[in-house]
């Protein structure tokens, strides 16, 4: 009876709380998924789409945001864009990083080195407010610290489909989500523009991608869609440079333990064989005295 | 506990040891000749699993407490640095925050197993108690460590839960800012609460070390919740239970791998990438999963300090348990009544643990409230009187005979010879 009850109690509370849901008119849609070369048990980068999403984000994303947690040298590193440790080098050079203090005690810039990491592009939080009119955050680890509500049930069969990819799907949305002007009867702060998926559609930063504002040299169409892909996957690799080693790593120790939990089962019914056949027999005894089959 | 074979040292450093710190015998007789009731079922793995779990815990926080950096201006960076740079560091620092998930899966398992069978009654109800300490530290330990990467939501959580503390009458204030360490949350809050985090560990450790040794002193419970009687009724630790409980152990790893290696951050907020900034407050501020039903409970009720007293009774009241239920029966098998409430009330915690995810307004609201007043009322009105009311169905005489009679009613007529289970 009191089940029955709780049953009802709770179909009843799922109803009531479908209702707020579905008349909150300003939340953002949930974005679109994609399909990512990095998801699932056997994901792994593309390699050509990380160095064209490098290439997006030094000539459009890096004049404002930062990279400070990455270091030059894993662009070279396994499991990522794939550029030679010579490559690396040489994009690491293309920036002033801050050097280490002389013979005299000054200190000055210097190109970079693999072991540096990308320098931020602006020396603070103040001037880059002057310049932008908000701060823009350091994009090193953002495709992690970005995401949506998934809701239930489906956060549910995210545990079983392995859905990890939020938060790059919001930041590919978040890029092409752009509108001219706002829908009517919404009106959103001048200095800022309207964007369909951003919390609260009001976004200090301008749209960054046009078609054609960055040259694909592999033949890939340079439309914003893709742009926003590309980035979206560096990104990625940018919040999670072992990701490869990680999921490579998780199947070996998981058939390890499925295979280690199957002997153990038959293992346990030998065991216990005894005690289901003949119970009567059962004494606690050393394990020299244990019954051998 | 007799009649089982003492320890026999087969070595002479074994004997010459023996003499000196019978460690051996201890060993011996706890873990290998110990009797463990014959139906002990899956449920009852779960101490292994926890065991298991701390020291997982333990190992990898030492292995990460050498890379880690507690200051405000570095601690976020130190645990990035600690998954791009130190070997195998994304794999300890993913152990780490999953295991904290998996740990709490695993204890509330182990005591919602412990309320089904009733095995916090007489003359365990020092066992129970010492795990609800155990779970509190437990709690106390796990909000620490989610402090200390210092994002925005452990930034948040340590404001939100060390304020609770102001909502003490007269001394409120001043208590949270000796809690801080200053006038708000910042470096010194971080740095005790780091120090507090490798401390209580061990702590727990040693509490599990008097847990374990209860449990010895007054015997596992069992699905019948009837004592054995004889020897019939037992078999020994090792190698029955040790084989079930490392047969377990490993299915349970399978599912902690799951999460280790292919969705570490599913149970991680990602709110919680972004750098604490007190200037900026997260649009929901919520706790881990594991805390949400208690999350709920504090704030189904308006009052700020009958909210804390209320979160603080939702846990302290589980320590009340044994004399809070009055059944004589201990086994929720021959408990019909309290078999129902039961599953209501785990019904209500998840529930209240999915209310504690929302945001407290309209319906949710009024949810947690009526959640909140079965939670307490379980304990306190339903327990109390079922113990005296219920009408409880008729317990075997033995551990035996409920296994040989397995699947039928007890009290029902034995089945004839031919049909026994050959």
């Amino acid at each position: 009876m009191a089940r029955a009850c709780a049953v009802l109690a709770l179909a009843v509370s799922l109803s009531a709380f479908a209702a707020p849901a579905l008349s909150q008119e300003h939340e953002p849609p949930p974005p679109p998924t994609n399909k990512w070369s990095f998801a699932g048990p056997f994901g792994k980068f593309d390699g050509a789409q990380l160095q064209r999403g490098f290439k997006v984000y030094r000539e459009v994303c890096q004049v404002c945001h930062g990279l400070k947690l990455v270091a030059f040298r894993t662009l070279a590193a396994p499991g990522g864009p794939g550029f030679t440790t010579a490559q690396a080098a040489a994009f690491a050079a293309e920036y002033q990083v801050k050097g280490e203090p002389d013979d005299q005690g000054e200190v000055k810039d210097r190109p970079g080195r693999l072991a540096d990491t990308f320098p931020p592009p602006f020396p603070n939080d103040q001037a880059a407010r002057a310049r932008y009119n908000a701060v823009p955050p350091d994009m090193s680890v953002i495709a992690k610290a970005r995401g949506y509500e998934r809701g239930f049930p489906r956060w549910v069969g995210d545990v079983f489909t392995q859905y990890q990819e939020q938060g790059v799907d919001y930041i590919t949305a978040l890029m092409q989500g752009y509108k001219d002007k706002p829908p009517a009867g919404v009106t959103i702060p001048s200095s800022s523009f309207y964007n369909e998926y951003f919390p609260g559609h009001a976004i200090a930063m301008p749209p960054p991608l046009t078609d054609g504002r960055v040259e694909y040299t592999d033949g890939t169409p340079a439309t914003v869609e893709q742009y926003a892909k590309d980035v979206s996957a560096f990104l990625m690799w940018t919040a999670e440079p072992h990701l490869e080693a990680r999921k490579r790593v998780g199947m070996q120790v998981f058939i390890f333990l499925v295979v280690l939990a199957g002997l153990l089962y038959f293992t346990k019914k030998k065991v216990w064989h005894q005690v289901e056949l003949h119970p009567e027999e059962l004494k606690p005894r050393p394990p020299s005295e244990y019954p051998r089959a | 506990m007799s009649g089982h074979p003492t320890y026999q040292p087969q070595t002479a450093f074994m004997r010459w040891m023996e003499r000196r710190l019978p460690i051996g015998g201890l060993v011996y007789s706890s873990f290998v000749v110990y009797p463990t009731p014959r139906n002990l079922n899956y449920w009852w793995t779960f101490g292994g699993i926890l065991a298991f779990m701390l020291g997982v815990q333990i190992v990898t926080g030492i292995v990460l407490a050498m890379h880690y950096t507690p200051h405000v201006d570095y601690a976020f960076d130190s645990v990035e640095q600690i998954m791009r740079d130190v070997n195998y560091g994304w794999l300890l620092r993913y152990l780490h925050s999953t295991g904290a998930s998996m740990f709490f899966l695993a204890a509330y398992i182990h005591l919602f197993r412990g309320m089904y069978y009733g095995s916090y009654k007489e003359p365990r109800e020092v066992l129970w108690i010492l795990g609800v300490i155990l779970l509190l530290l437990m709690i106390i330990t796990g909000f620490m460590g989610y402090v200390l990467p210092w994002g925005q939501m452990s930034f948040w959580a340590a404001t939100v839960i060390t304020n609770l503390f102001s909502a003490i009458p007269l001394v409120g204030e001043s208590v949270v800012t000796w809690l801080w360490g200053g006038y708000a949350v910042g470096n010194p809050t971080l740095n005790r609460f780091y120090s507090l985090h490798y401390l209580l560990p061990f702590v727990i450790a040693g509490v599990v070390v008097l847990h374990v040794w209860a449990l010895h002193v007054a015997g596992q419970n069992n699905p019948t919740g009837i004592e054995p009687k004889s020897e019939q009724d037992t078999v020994a630790f090792t190698p029955y239970a040790t084989i079930k409980d490392t047969f377990l152990l490993a299915v349970f790893c399978i599912l902690f791998a799951w999460f280790v290696f292919y969705m570490p951050n599913f149970l991680l907020h990602p709110d919680n990438y972004i750098p604490a900034n007190p200037a900026v407050t997260p649009m929901h501020i919520v706790p881990e999963w594991y805390y949400l039903p208690f999350y709920a409970i504090l704030r189904a009720i308006p009052n700020k300090l009958l909210g804390v007293i209320a979160l603080a009774a939702s846990i302290l009241i589980l320590a009340f348990l044994p004399w809070l239920d009055t059944s004589k029966v201990r086994s929720a098998r021959y408990r019909p009544a309290y078999r129902q409430f039961f599953w209501a009330f785990v019904i209500v915690c998840i529930g209240l643990g999915w209310l504690g995810a929302k945001p407290p307004e309209g319906n949710y609201v009024l949810f947690a409230r009526i959640f909140t007043a079965y939670y307490f009322a379980f304990f306190l009105v339903i327990l109390p009187v079922l113990g005296k009311i219920e009408r409880t169905r008729p317990l075997p005489n033995s551990i035996s005979e409920s296994v040989l009679r397995e699947g039928k009613p007890i009290g029902a007529p034995a089945p004839p010879p031919a049909a026994a289970k050959v």
